[in-house]
């Protein structure tokens, strides 16, 4: 169904964005607008999930071309419900930042770039052109770059050359794949790309064009082997930047690979296996990694990695169950993967230090935080019946359905390496008798801030939490969705004929 | 180099390559030419009288910092970009007047979507080119 | 032309692996560079050349010819060099800095994000 309105989630952040720019002295203003932005933005996003849950799959033919020639924006459920997400982070940390950003970076224009990230991101799920991919993909690296490197610390530097490096590379390597796909079929529509690739003859070459998207989209979503820019550079920017590309950089690499493995190439039996080798070393490398950082910030950036294996896995199974275990658990992890880095900041603001030998005792001393930050903690962990629970559970389940006896294995043991690790950073940072730590001069400690930004900090990880504990206790209704996505993108005939017509 | 016929030649220069700028930005619709290149031809223009006057001097010829042109810029194409919208199009469409301006043509959203390009492409390359050169 | 333009693209690409497996930043970002103007003309090679038959409607004309080249790939191949204009001038920028900063220009002695802190 036409409906030109599906595009105001990204150009409503560009508008975001251009206002910002425009009041770029006055920092107060500066925070005003983009906290109220992004509650509109919020507000915007339920209505376009609630009318796409009721009305069907939106299509918008940008400057009235008919699809295959124009570029097409779908809003299927999948699209819309990260959209959705994307604004619920994008509103948390907008509000966190209120309270941890230094005035000197939001001198440098740290709230507009940040505006266009999620516009990037809004625009990279809505868009259902894969040259159209390519362009969002490449805004939300630049702006993440530029955050990345706001301040200049040394360690800032030397993680984003790492960072920049891989990303450059994989921006390359999905470029070639275009170029590639492009010549074979002659055509950039999704919809259209998935019919004409069908048609296709010489499979070995339709093969190398899909590694070579997996490799692309790989690099971004922090598969094995090529993961470690990102614990190289996670942890340094402020926690702000740092939950931001937790939560949603490289889910956006999980949401291109389960697009494009579902829509355009079926994986066969060579290429799910491929998947899931990859998805199995993720988790073990992801989770091996975890254990021995000291760090709090590299444990969860290897955690990151870890959990981006079990979405992986739920591809590689593939069948409707396990692609609705791994939606669920980007549902999921989005949420608890950006609290926790903002938890991390905010135990960063209290103790002056990110290492867990050094610090301690914080249940002792905010027993009230200590149970709010449980909840991420914990549900990352996935205790029934916190959220994390579920999204295994399916991914399980539709591992036994196909004997998938490998994935079983591997999904069961990095639960309990994530168990272990959580269990660690619980008993190191909360429960055990931390040294005393000397007072640093150059850190703004939590108590020396204006309530206000006290309460903003806390505020933010009050409602990720709340939106966790949500996912958890309705979890009936996330599956129901989940699911109701996997069926539409294992039988994608809905999507195509919603954007070609007929 | 600072050489007096370079000086001179581009005290010249600036104004006339600025005014081809526009010429070419004018021009993009049917021909080649656009937004994209006028703006690159009209930064080129100050950077030949950066690289004969020194930057500061440059800097001194322009009353704003280039990058204000940025969110000008962005506003006018994202302006232009979603008129179509209120008038139930799809965004991007391309709204046209009924009759011929004189001189420019007939005048639709696209070129007031290209100005904008060309002035972001002014001031991305401008902030770019004047962040380089800072202390070299 | 196309044997010739398969050699180049060829080349490219090598010459831009090699680059970037080398220590030093600057080689880096050249490689970086000639990897992406190698993408760029391989879009421009399997977009099936034509010559001499720009896709353009002569004043004359109310359609186009027969045989003329495709456009797509000459948008897509501006638009990737636009994106890549600017996100090769950030790099160089960067990696300035990261001179200034860490006063080497040897990727092996870039090791503060490793340190245990």
């Amino acid at each position: 169904m036409n409906n030109p309105y599906i595009v105001l989630p990204v150009i409503f952040q560009l508008f975001i964005a251009v206002l910002l720019m425009f009041s770029w002295n006055s920092k107060n203003i500066q925070k005003l607008i983009s906290v109220t932005g992004s509650l509109i933005a919020l507000v915007i996003s339920i209505l376009l999930l609630v009318k796409v849950n009721t009305e069907g799959i939106q299509i918008m033919q940008a400057g009235g071309w008919a699809a295959p020639f124009g570029i097409t924006f779908v809003a299927d459920t999948f699209s819309s419900l990260l959209v959705l997400l994307t604004a619920i982070a994008g509103l948390a940390v907008s509000v966190y930042s209120v309270g941890s950003i230094r005035n000197a970076r939001v001198k440098f224009g740290y709230f507009p770039i940040f505006h266009l990230l999620i516009m990037g991101l809004s625009g990279a799920f809505l868009t259902g052109d894969i040259f159209n991919l390519y362009v969002w993909f490449e805004i939300i690296i630049i702006s993440s770059f530029v955050l990345l490197t706001i301040g200049g610390e040394k360690a800032q530097i030397e993680g984003a050359i790492k960072y920049v490096t891989m990303n450059l590379l994989a921006s390359v390597i999905f470029l070639t794949a275009i170029a590639i796909l492009y010549g074979l079929t002659g055509s950039l529509n999704m919809a259209d790309l998935s019919l004409r690739v069908a048609e296709i003859e010489n499979r070995g070459l339709v093969n190398v064009t899909a590694v070579l998207f997996l490799v692309g989209f790989g690099i971004k979503s922090a598969v094995f082997p090529l993961y470690f820019w990102l614990p190289a550079s996670y942890h340094t920017p402020p926690p702000a930047i740092s939950a931001i590309f937790g939560g949603l950089l490289t889910k956006v690499g999980v949401y291109a690979l389960l697009r494009v493995f579902t829509l355009i190439f079926v994986p066969d039996a060579f290429l799910s296996t491929v998947i899931m080798v990859l998805a199995i070393f993720t988790i073990l490398s992801g989770g091996i990694g975890a254990l021995i950082q000291n760090n709090m910030r590299k444990v969860i950036s290897y955690l990151i990695i870890c959990h981006i294996g079990f979405m992986l896995a739920g591809l590689g199974v593939y069948s409707s169950l396990a692609i609705a275990g791994a939606i669920f658990y980007l549902v999921h992890d989005i949420v608890v993967k950006t609290n926790l880095f903002m938890v991390s900041g905010l135990i960063f603001k209290f103790k002056g230090t990110y290492s867990m030998r050094l610090l301690g005792s914080f249940y002792k001393e905010h027993p009230k935080l200590s149970l709010l930050m449980a909840v991420p903690l914990f549900s990352l962990v996935g205790i029934p019946p916190l959220s994390g629970f579920w999204g295994k559970l399916l991914i399980l389940q539709g591992a036994i359905e196909q004997t998938n006896i490998l994935v079983v294995v591997f999904v069961i043991l990095g639960s309990f390496l994530t168990l272990f690790i959580i269990a660690r950073l619980w008993s190191e940072v909360f429960w055990k008798d931390g040294p005393e730590l000397p007072e640093k001069k150059h850190i703004k400690y939590f108590n020396a801030l204006k309530p206000l930004k006290r309460r903003a900090m806390i505020g933010s990880i009050l409602f990720l939490s709340l939106i966790s504990l949500g996912i958890g206790f309705g979890a009936e209704w996330v599956m129901r969705l989940s699911i109701k996505i996997a069926e539409n993108l294992m039988d994608p005939t809905q999507y195509i004929q919603a954007v070609l017509g007929n | 180099m600072k050489t007096i016929i370079f000086k001179t030649a581009s005290a010249y220069l600036l104004p006339l390559l600025l005014l081809f700028s526009i010429f070419i930005l004018l021009r993009g619709h049917y021909l080649p030419g656009g937004g994209f290149v006028g703006g690159l031809m009209a930064s080129i223009a100050f950077v030949i009288h950066s690289f004969a006057n020194g930057i500061d001097k440059t800097k001194n010829i322009m009353t704003f910092h280039p990058g204000f042109l940025m969110p000008v810029g962005l506003l006018l194409a994202l302006v232009s970009g979603a008129l179509p919208l209120f008038f139930g199009d799809t965004f991007m469409t391309g709204l046209w007047m009924e009759n011929a301006v004189p001189v420019i043509g007939k005048v639709g959203s696209a070129l007031f979507f290209d100005t904008g390009v060309y002035l972001v492409v002014i001031g991305v390359t401008l902030t770019i080119i004047f962040t380089i050169s800072e202390g070299l | 032309m196309e044997i010739l333009l398969v050699i180049i693209i060829g080349l490219l690409y090598a010459a831009g692996i090699y680059m970037m497996l080398r220590r030093s930043l600057v080689k880096l970002i050249i490689g970086l560079i000639l990897l992406g103007n190698g993408a760029n003309l391989l879009i421009f090679l399997l977009g099936k050349i034509v010559k001499g038959q720009p896709p353009i409607i002569a004043s004359s004309e109310k359609m186009l010819g027969e045989l003329y080249a495709d456009p797509v790939p000459q948008a897509l191949i501006l638009t990737a060099i636009v994106i890549s204009f600017g996100l090769q001038a950030f790099a160089i920028i960067l990696v300035k800095r990261a001179y200034k900063v860490v006063k080497t220009d040897d990727l092996d002695e870039m090791n503060a994000t490793d340190e245990d802190l």
